[in-house]
């Protein structure tokens, strides 16, 4: 590693001498307590939303209701995402205490975890680990079960109210919003859901504190990210850096030297080409990410790229609203016609046209964020669109 | 036959209830039985859910890893997506077509094979990759892929 990148071992450190202490430690505090100290950290989804943990727990806290749940989304399919199953094969026990934290401050006795059908085979040690966690919260008295719900392969059930549908018995398709998950979540119940690494992040402010938390990363960008990293680097894997960092020292780290364009956040993020590399930063300032960063280098033609997303989107795509079902269909359709010279390079501009019109019609994230490889792969390499 | 079908859906049931929320790991305790869900077996889960039989097939075939065509006993899923496409995702393909003389979406003759791509299954640092039923093989190459089909092959003949 280079000086500039600093290693962060946060996620993947060592557990705590004694099984279950953070968590131990944390049941005896006051809520108001823990999401004060959550409020502090700074601490946002880990998702890619980067929404505020704090509030999102303190909303789902003041809502009166005899039952709630706390539901940990590891349903990661973002293309270039890896971070999460190793995060739960690596270290489950903090995933598991996160969650029971998470029982104790907004009152819910009920964990879920929504495992993706990729990840069936992790499913034997997980449990092992689960039963290990019950009789520890059984010894500390903390009535906070965890179960383990699997999926079956589909990309938009990580979209949290598809996700809700999914463990209700449903097709997944995402719901309207409001009422967000805070109020009615799985079952119609107030749920709090969040990242595998969100959690992760809770227990370790609880062990640190925020301030020590907040030592990393930058103003919006608080504390480190696992960072799943492929393409033509010479070293893929996972990473812990710490967030707000500049992409151009990302590359100089992770690059071939060779290094065309970075795709960040996923097939939903955004595709940053080379000249642009030293003014972007790595975090909720710049570009935001759950995590993948895909590096393609000169060789690579970007549009096979972004028709390889749009092939993803258009398959992955529930069919439910018609922007999102007819959209991404077009937009793979459409440049398809441009390289083959059956439209004019015009039409490309009514192409991204479409896709910001998707961006603000279509019913959840999936539909909505098409637009962001979209229009930053056709607006960097438009030659490659058409030659 | 079908006495031993009605069997399994109604032990399925008899582990995750008649709940609509049992529906789901139902659907996925026939999948990791039989490979894939018959008509005959939808009916049969609607009958004891007491839902409609088309809510059944609705939810089963909003999931790509519900299948609901025959399928063999071995379903090998590619992954096609960007980082696995980049490093040599289609002489992956190539390999396995040619030793099982099957194209993508098919299955051998003898039931044993299906072969089937798939999106992203989070192996990028690590592609090609590929699931076989729940396992995951990554940082495969054409001469890796031989021997793992091969293997099964011979697994299968024992």
């Amino acid at each position: 590693m280079s000086e500039l990148i600093q290693r962060v071992d946060l996620i993947f450190g060592e557990y705590s001498d004694q099984k279950y202490k953070v968590l131990e430690e944390a049941l005896k505090r006051p809520n108001d307590d823990i999401i004060k100290d959550l409020l502090d950290s700074g601490l946002k989804g880990r998702g890619g939303a980067g929404f505020p943990t704090a509030l999102k727990w303190k909303f789902t806290a003041e809502v009166p209701s005899d039952e709630k749940y706390v539901v940990c989304n590891a349903d990661e399919g973002e293309p270039g995402t890896f971070k999460d199953r190793e995060i739960l094969s690596r270290v489950p026990r903090k995933v598991f205490s996160g969650m029971a934290i998470c029982g104790k401050v907004i009152g819910s006795n009920k964990g879920l975890i929504y495992l993706r059908g990729e990840y069936k085979f992790m499913l034997p040690e997980l449990l092992k680990e689960l039963d290990t966690y019950h009789e520890h919260a059984k010894k500390l008295n903390h009535n906070f079960t965890i179960e383990i719900r699997l999926g079956s392969g589909a990309y938009i059930c990580g979209e949290e109210s598809a996700l809700f549908e999914s463990m209700e018995g449903k097709r997944g398709e995402p719901r309207n919003k409001p009422p967000y998950p805070t109020t009615s979540g799985f079952m119609g119940k107030p749920t709090v859901i969040n990242n595998v690494e969100t959690f992760v992040n809770v227990l370790m402010i609880c062990r640190i504190g925020p301030v020590q938390f907040r030592k990393l990363g930058t103003t919006d960008s608080r504390g480190s990210k696992v960072f799943s990293v492929s393409g033509d680097t010479p070293k893929p894997g996972i990473y812990e850096l710490e967030l707000g960092m500049p992409l151009f020292q990302f590359v100089d780290e992770f690059g071939d030297g060779d290094t065309k364009a970075v795709q960040v956040g996923g097939a939903s993020g955004f595709c940053v080409p080379r000249k642009k590399f030293k003014d972007t930063i790595i975090g909720f300032e710049g570009v935001p990410t759950g995590g993948s960063m895909m590096i393609f280098n000169s060789s690579r033609s970007m549009y096979n790229v972004l028709h390889n997303y749009l092939d993803f989107f258009e398959e992955e795509s529930c069919g439910q609203c018609t922007p999102c079902r007819v959209g991404c269909q077009q937009l793979r359709k459409g440049i398809e016609a441009v390289k083959r010279g059956e439209k004019p390079v015009l039409y490309l501009e009514q192409l991204m046209k479409l896709a910001e019109t998707m961006k603000i019609t279509a019913k959840c994230g999936l539909g909505q964020s098409v637009a962001n490889s979209f229009s930053s792969i056709v607006s960097n390499f438009k030659e490659e669109m058409i030659y | 036959m079908p006495n031993n079908q009605d069997n399994l859906i109604k032990e399925l049931v008899g582990t995750y209830g008649r709940e609509r929320t049992s529906l789901l790991p139902i659907l996925q305790g026939v999948i990791s039985q039989k490979n894939f869900i018959s008509d005959f077996d939808m009916t049969e889960i609607a009958k004891e859910l007491d839902i409609s039989a088309a809510q059944v097939y609705g939810t089963a075939t909003f999931y790509s890893f519900l299948d609901t065509a025959a399928r063999g006993k071995y379903v090998i899923r590619i992954c096609k997506t960007i980082t696995c496409d980049m490093h040599g995702r289609k002489e992956i393909i190539q390999t396995i077509e040619n030793m099982l003389k099957i194209k993508v979406g098919e299955t051998t003759q003898n039931k044993i094979f299906t072969l089937l791509e798939t999106n992203c299954l989070g192996w990028c640092h690590k592609g090609p990759a590929m699931l076989i039923n729940d396992q995951p093989y990554s940082e495969l190459t054409p001469e890796k892929v031989h021997e793992i089909i091969a293997e099964y092959m011979n697994n299968n003949r024992r």
